[in-house]
């Protein structure tokens, strides 16, 4: 944003060769200069109401004993010390960056191979390139309950390919590994569309006369594609990167959606894919416990910025 | 997962304006635009422009009270009655938290569940004090343990006049029964079952026949009723004192739901899921403990075509009640005295007797559970079952059952350990534990 505010205030000088009369040069002075705040006002008047406010209000209910029925006594830092020995939270956070991790990894290592054949010469590119972006457009909602079904310990689709390789059914959402890998599949499978589009983009700016001289020196595909591809979108892959960790850091609906019943904000019978959003969630309004899932809410945010400190330092290193 | 998108669209590089003269306009458009987003946060505009009083109930799964709005309507010309259902209670919950934490939204009449007004007893000033309009007169006219239930602790502040009562039966698929070689006369199967030991032995007969389905649907639903049925009080003691590991009534519960999992009787499907849903329509288990507003997700869930293969007996044990509601005021509407007006209408004798034959929602007032109209009315879908006579039997001498603060959470987290046996995943004592455990830290 910086940049583009210097970049938009005119040279005032040269731009007044003869002067105005006197009012209307006050005007325009104060046009000139006031102006281009005025214009990226909105963009902060909105993020001042929709995002610095919630996130203050947020940590002044966090440090009271806020329940449905109204403020209670101002506690302090107490909800955080609660929650820094609440064995309920470190287990939610385990599970996010488990699934974090489930559904980061593959996804961008399949995004990559899936652009890399996107940007071949092939019949109907069009065609398949925004096929693969066909899963971000359905709703999350949908695909949750599809794939609650596809895990379905009685009837699901799952347990009956399994089956044919004589495994035995799987209660998909009585173990943790079990219920990462369900859930982790829907994220995967909903977004790698999505990284690839992302990824076929940056490769198809790469200057064709780099792979010139590659083949002239003899590289191969492989070759080609670790010493070229690779390092020429790395903008686009730690693009993706911090994309794709803040929102596994906010992963809520799909594991919701897989879990069962009326309590199943709480993941499972021992929480077993719980995430922190989710758990944000049961506390604030499940137990009515406003101030602790502010709380909860303040240490989301907190770690996301932590992740997003270490994700820009190891890239700065090595860019 | 919208961070992405956001992300996404303001990483486009914003286009320079240059026509320098435009300027000017543009401030002034901008302005005008702010200040139009701004006002759109303004009022929520409860009067319509017939100059009509509209006032807004807020309520969630069925309270089945359309005639009864037609009919307040008709006699107060004045009035307009709009309401605004949520289908799911746990969809309501998170709402209605943000009604009362924002102090708006929340309408002129926002229904609670007994476990909700729990929680604002102990604080009941954000709801009208329906004694300061005239709601004591109506004092006799309920069950006397429903009426504290939203009375204060004093005695001075009724923040909810009761709507139902969760009057219990055991609800059963004659067509398993059949097939399992076990009456299907619901008198006959009341007499299976005079104890929870009997529906166990039962339940233990109709799993040799091996039809394929359950007995019953969870364990959670088993415990709740059992559970209700115990005492005067579960978690807490009246003092809200946490009583979870010294009250006997919770723990004998337990070990009774314990030995009917341990018994192979549970389906395991937990209850309120799609597999739930369907097992109704599919017939995936043959028996589920039916508190009385029950029936009408039973109805709607089995479908018409399963229509007579349902049917509702005598709960085993003493009579018990799960769940049941209330109306209340909450302060922030502007038409208290109309709203505390209709909220008596609503739930009086004749209120619930309307409420009670359209979703069979069991009635709370003496006068409607007495009522001939009630006690003589019969559901076709249940094979014409005596519902009024059925559940009127499980409510009368009933004791209240005190719930405590923090009821509805520790709830959920003995259900969850249930569940947690019912998989496999811990042993019963390490489950009960676990419960005990978290009903505490939650309770903190």
């Amino acid at each position: 944003m910086a940049l583009h505010l210097t970049k938009s205030r005119p040279p005032t000088a040269d731009l007044h060769p003869e002067p105005a009369p006197p009012r209307g040069r006050l005007l325009s002075r104060i046009d000139t200069r006031w102006s281009p705040y005025l214009f990226i006002a909105p963009f902060f008047v909105i993020f001042a109401v929709f995002g610095i406010y919630p996130l203050v209000y947020t940590a002044w209910v966090s440090m009271h004993d806020w329940e449905i029925a109204g403020k209670g006594e101002f506690v302090g830092l107490a909800n955080y010390t609660a929650l820094f020995a609440d064995a309920d939270f470190w287990n939610a956070l385990v599970n996010t960056l488990g699934m974090l991790v489930l559904a980061t990894v593959p996804q961008l290592v399949i995004a990559l191979a899936l652009a890399a054949l996107l940007n071949q010469s092939l019949r109907g590119a069009t065609f398949l390139r925004m096929g693969v972006l066909i899963p971000i457009v359905t709703s999350v909602a949908a695909v949750g309950i599809v794939f609650s079904q596809i895990y379905d310990r009685d009837v699901g689709m799952a347990n009956g390919l399994i089956g044919l390789f004589g495994i035995e059914p799987i209660d998909w959402r009585a173990d943790k590994w079990s219920s990462w890998i369900a859930i982790s599949s829907m994220v995967n499978w909903r977004w790698t569309g999505y990284n690839a589009i992302i990824y076929l983009a940056a490769m198809q700016s790469i200057p064709r006369e780099l792979y010139e001289a590659a083949r002239i020196d003899g590289a191969g595909w492989l070759r080609q594609f670790r010493s070229i591809t690779v390092p020429m979108i790395r903008p686009a892959v730690i693009f993706t990167l911090i994309v794709s960790t803040i929102a596994g850091m906010q992963l809520f609906t799909e594991p919701l959606m897989f879990g069962q019943g009326a309590y199943a904000i709480s993941g499972g019978s021992l929480r077993q894919f719980q995430t922190v959003a989710m758990y944000m969630f049961e506390k604030a309004f499940r137990d009515f416990d406003y101030g602790y899932g502010s709380a909860v809410a303040w240490m989301i945010f907190l770690v996301i910025m932590l992740l997003t400190a270490v994700n820009f330092l190891i890239t700065r290193k090595r860019g | 997962m919208s961070a992405r998108l956001i992300r996404r669209r303001s990483a486009r590089p914003v286009r320079r304006m240059s026509a320098r003269r435009l300027r000017p306009l543009a401030a002034v458009a901008l302005a005008g635009a702010l200040m139009a987003t701004a006002a759109c946060g303004g009022g929520e505009g409860d009067e319509s422009g017939s100059g009509k009083t509209t006032l807004v109930v807020k309520t969630f799964a069925q309270f089945g009270y359309e005639d009864l709005y037609k009919e307040y309507e008709a006699a107060h010309p004045g009035i307009e009655i709009k309401e605004e259902n949520i289908a799911q209670f746990g969809d309501y919950l998170p709402k209605l938290q943000q009604w009362m934490a924002s102090g708006s939204g929340a309408g002129d009449i926002v229904a609670l569940e007994e476990g909700v007004i729990s929680k604002f007893i102990d604080k009941p000033d954000q709801f009208v004090n329906l004694l300061d309009h005239g709601a004591g007169d109506m004092e006799g006219e309920f069950l006397d343990w429903k009426w504290k239930q939203a009375l204060s602790a004093d005695g001075k502040h009724l923040i909810g006049l009761g709507t139902d009562v969760g009057a219990q039966g055991m609800c059963y698929r004659t067509d398993l029964f059949k097939k399992a070689g076990l009456p299907t006369d619901r008198e006959e199967v009341g007499k299976l079952w005079p104890t929870w030991d009997d529906f166990l032995a039962t339940g233990e007969k109709f799993t040799k026949a091996k039809t394929g389905a359950a007995f019953f649907d969870s364990a959670g639903m088993v415990y709740q009723n059992i559970l209700m049925q115990q005492g005067d009080h579960t978690y807490y003691d009246t003092d809200n004192k946490l009583v979870i590991d010294s009250n006997p009534a919770v723990k004998s519960a337990w070990d009774q739901t314990v030995e009917m999992i341990d018994a192979g009787l549970s389906g395991e499907i937990t209850a309120w899921s799609p597999q739930w849903n369907a097992g109704f329509k599919k017939g995936t288990f043959a028996t589920i403990p039916c508190p009385s507003w029950m029936l009408g997700t039973i109805e709607k869930q089995a479908g018409p075509e399963n229509a007579g293969k349902w049917d509702v007996a005598k709960v085993p044990g003493n009579g018990a009640v799960r769940g049941g509601s209330f109306l209340a005021v909450p302060k922030q509407s502007k038409h208290q005295k109309e709203a505390a007006e209709l909220a008596k209408f609503l739930t009086d004798a004749k209120g619930q007797t309307s409420a009670f034959k359209a979703k069979s929602n069991f009635p709370s007032a003496l006068k409607a559970i007495d009522d001939p109209a009630v006690q003589s009315f019969t559901n076709p879908y249940f094979n014409n079952a005596p519902v009024g006579k059925i559940f009127g039997e499980s409510v009368k001498g009933l004791k209240p059952v005190y719930l405590g603060p923090e009821n509805t959470p520790i709830n959920d987290r003995v259900g969850q350990a249930l569940i947690a046996v019912e998989q496999g995943k811990l042993k019963p004592d390490e489950a009960w534990d676990k419960a005990v455990d978290d009903a505490k830290s939650v309770a903190r």
